[in-house]
């Protein structure tokens, strides 16, 4: 017992991340709530994908299990859960068997060196970014083995247009990134980091999020990661991968039950993968907005109940919901559960309010807030593109944004040295 | 893009390449495929991902349309004709009874003409919206589909109330109306009209001026006027190659002539033109329903007509500007209660030729935007 409390103590104590640290007990409880943190945010994104898709498109989406299909997800999961496991006759079997664990691995291992906050990350490495570029790189590896084991024409094309948009897409997208590395180093010392928790730290330090540094070069730089970064995670406008209207599902066309919810799962976790890198390398990772406007201890306090009041007003939401109920004796049980939940909602938004709670929680909310933005706009994206053609796409990769990129990193550099030898020498 | 008359890649005279080759990838697309617009299936023959030519199947659809016709009376055939292209049924009935009144030498009442144009350029509207939808969601646009089903409703609602149907009308009877229109009739269509008008332009908004729709339709399955001309394709896929033909003013049928209307045409004969001459159309059949309504005459709505149909031995053809295209009806009369033979000349059917031509050499995604802009009804093709 002992034992327990002075690790919960060391870990309270020290403003390093465990990995770094060294402390086994909690790396291993971190990857817990990161696994099951990502699962959560998975479910609910699915919700909220077919929601706002719905409500975009001048309909309801889900309105039958549960309070306005709350629990869809989860009726959605079961029945995956339960659907026979079909695999091909002719299909490779051990190459059709682990293709979709490759995609999951890839996507989950990824998050070891997401900072939610400076010490909220199961890992600090000194390579992160590179980590980050190079193992979600590997999901491609998983897509092309499952549309080749699959045995099948349509998945075979589904898996070529993966590896050969992944190609045109990393290196503008490895380029934004350099540049955006290269203004770490504008410090006294000159030297940057590749460090996840480090970029966001230079951030802080230089009083600037990247994406206004030298602006526009910054805003640049963002806006070609965040197009490369949905051509990245095959979403729509780039899903040609699975453009369900040509290859029917694409790579995992013959996949089914939970093999084929695996790469459901890798999608979406990639999808907040690459969120996280543009959150951290251009929004200021878990910093939160304004802080060289609105600085001082008033204005942290004031920040300080954000989540709260976010979480609040979730609640308030359900609680209006749940007034605007039918009143119908069929509906009870589900105006019950909309209720139940918008307490649950709120007794968390009152639990935020607690400053010894909310100092180390904030750092979270304000991450999970940036990333959540950029999962809307990808909703949005699918809501208003129609899809890209194979060969255009690989001409913007290639004539567009890979010159774009190139051009951004050498005027970074070249503004960079100027303000170092020059005007600030 | 060069003059449409001088590009060509219409060759039907070189042989055809063995259709199994090493090099190739063949694949079934269909009879189940999302994009198909029914059950058609496609063989494409594919290098990569470019097309080498492809082979249309069809028939899954068959449910012997034209035999049936020789079955029944003339009457009783009606209702029938309006499950071949099942999302423009008023079109088809007035194509039918057009026909049946040119054998049996009577001429619908005025009051009759009229509503017949509302109720047809109407569904000319609804079948648009329809293929705008299916075709924007083939090329991955999801949205504007549910836009276009929700007007689409208005025109429906407004034939629930004619005539207790949604989609098989089985509007029109020979020689004239079942029914006399419902009180409202016409401000109902009027307020459609108010509420229809800058719904084109949310449309247009999503699509016209969208970089990826733009470069997704513009030159993408190309076809020559002197292709279309020598295929038989009609409709705006004739109109959008440059050659301004439309049944409604080159041989008027119903009472046309007496309305004002522009035929819209394209010049590139591509995917976008097609797209802007069906928006066009869609302004324009609201212009002409606006006259219609202004100027519905009060009278009859059923001609003199036989109870028992009996036509005088010999043969007719007419044909309508369906929305598809032309749509013709042959029919023999023997001078029994029954037709010798119906024939029917469906647009769809017609139009499908073109897309071996019009996909050569284009890219696997090309084809569902091709066979999208098409608008092909498989009802209507297999009948």
């Amino acid at each position: 017992m002992g034992q327990i409390v002075q690790y919960i103590e060391s870990y309270l104590s020290s403003n390093q991340t465990p990995g770094a640290a060294g402390n086994m007990f909690w790396s291993l409880v971190y990857i817990m709530l990161v696994f099951a943190g990502l699962s959560v945010a998975v479910i609910a994104m699915n919700w909220l994908e077919r929601k706002i898709l719905a409500h975009m498109q001048v309909r309801l989406g889900p309105m039958r299990v549960g309070p306005h299909g709350l629990l869809q997800p989860i009726a959605d999961a079961i029945k995956l859960l339960l659907k026979e496991d079909i695999m091909p006759a002719e299909a490779d079997g051990l190459i059709f068997w682990i293709a979709p664990f490759v995609v999951v691995l890839a996507a989950f291992t990824v998050f070891v060196v997401v900072p939610f906050g400076p010490t909220h990350a199961i890992t600090d490495m000194n390579i992160g970014i590179l980590f980050m570029l190079g193992v979600s790189s590997l999901s491609v590896l998983g897509i092309v083995m499952a549309g080749w084991a699959s045995n099948s024409h349509y998945p075979l094309m589904g898996a070529l247009r993966s590896s050969a948009q992944m190609v045109s897409y990393e290196v503008a997208m490895g380029l934004a990134v350099v540049s955006a590395v290269l203004m770490t180093s504008l410090n006294a010392e000159g030297t940057g980091t590749l460090s996840m928790i480090g970029i966001v730290q230079a951030q802080q330090a230089q009083g600037e999020w990247f994406i206004f540094k030298f602006f526009p070069l910054g805003l640049i730089a963002f806006f070609i990661f965040a197009v490369a970064m949905v051509a990245e995670t095959n979403r729509a406008p780039f899903d040609l991968a699975e453009a369900e209207s040509e290859l029917t599902a694409g790579f995992h066309t013959e996949y089914s039950g939970f093999r084929w919810s695996l790469f459901f799962l890798a999608e979406y976790s990639a999808m907040i993968a690459v969120s996280s890198i543009a959150v951290t390398l251009w929004l200021g990772g878990w910093l939160r907005p304004f802080p060289n406007l609105l600085n001082g201890s008033p204005w942290d306090q004031i920040f300080s109940y954000f989540p709260g009041v976010t979480f609040l007003l979730f609640a308030a939401m359900c609680f209006y919901n749940t007034v605007r109920m039918p009143k119908h004796p069929l509906f009870r049980i589900q105006t019950i559960g909309l209720a139940g939940f918008g307490v649950v909602l709120g007794l968390i938004g009152l639990i935020l309010f607690v400053p010894a709670v909310s100092m180390r929680v904030q750092d979270i909310f304000w991450f999970s807030a940036k990333v959540a933005g950029f999962m809307y706009l990808y909703i949005w994206y699918r809501g208003t593109f129609p899809r890209y053609r194979f060969d255009q796409l690989m001409q913007m990769g290639w004539k567009v944004l890979l010159p774009m990129g190139l051009g951004v990193l050498i005027l970074t550099a070249s503004v960079a040295l100027l303000q170092q030898k020059i005007w600030h020498p | 893009m060069t003059d449409p008359n001088t590009l060509t890649h219409l060759d039907l005279e070189t042989p055809e390449k063995p259709f199994l080759d090493a090099n190739e990838l063949v694949i079934n697309m269909g009879p189940q495929h999302p994009a198909t617009h029914g059950v058609l299936r496609v063989i494409l023959r594919l290098d990569g991902e470019k097309v080498l030519g492809l082979e249309c199947v069809i028939g899954y659809l068959h449910r012997g349309v034209e035999k049936i016709g020789e079955h029944r009376t003339y009457t009783m055939f009606n209702p029938y004709v309006d499950r071949m292209d099942y999302v423009a049924a008023v079109s088809n009935g007035l194509g039918y009874c057009e026909t049946v009144e040119k054998l049996l030498n009577v001429e619908a009442p005025p009051r009759a003409q009229h509503v017949r144009v509302i109720l047809t350029e109407l569904n000319r509207i609804a079948s648009h919206q329809l293929w705008l939808g299916t075709h924007a969601l083939d090329i991955g646009a999801i949205t504007p589909l549910f836009y276009t089903f929700r007007d689409r409703e208005e025109i429906l609602k407004i034939y629930e109330k004619y005539c207790g149907a949604r989609l098989t009308t089985h509007a029109f009877r020979i020689g004239g109306l079942q029914y006399e229109t419902y009180t409202g009739f016409e401000k109902e269509v009027k307020n459609f009209l108010d509420f229809f008008r800058p719904k084109i332009d949310e449309y247009e908004e999503l699509l016209t001026t969208n970089r990826i729709w733009v470069e997704r339709t513009k030159n993408v399955g190309t076809i020559s006027a002197r292709d279309c001309i020598a295929l038989g394709v009609t409709g705006p896929v004739l109109r959008a190659s440059g050659v301004k033909w439309d049944l409604r003013k080159a041989q008027p049928y119903a009472n046309y002539k007496n309305f004002d209307f522009d035929i819209p045409t394209g010049q590139n004969g591509d995917t976008y033109d097609r797209y802007l001459v069906r928006m066009a159309e869609m302004r324009q059949s609201v212009r002409i329903i606006e006259q219609a309504v202004d100027a519905l005459p009060e009278g009859p709505i059923m001609a003199k007509v036989p109870k028992v149909m009996k036509p005088a031995g010999g043969e007719v053809y007419h044909s309508i500007e369906a929305p598809k295209g032309e749509l013709g009806y042959f029919i023999v009369s023997d001078g029994s209660t029954q037709p010798y033979r119906v024939r029917v000349r469906p647009p769809s059917f017609v139009n499908l030729q073109a897309l071996d031509v019009m996909c050569r050499g284009q890219l696997v995604a090309d084809v569902i935007a091709v066979i999208g802009t098409l608008d092909i009804v498989l009802g209507e093709v297999d009948r």
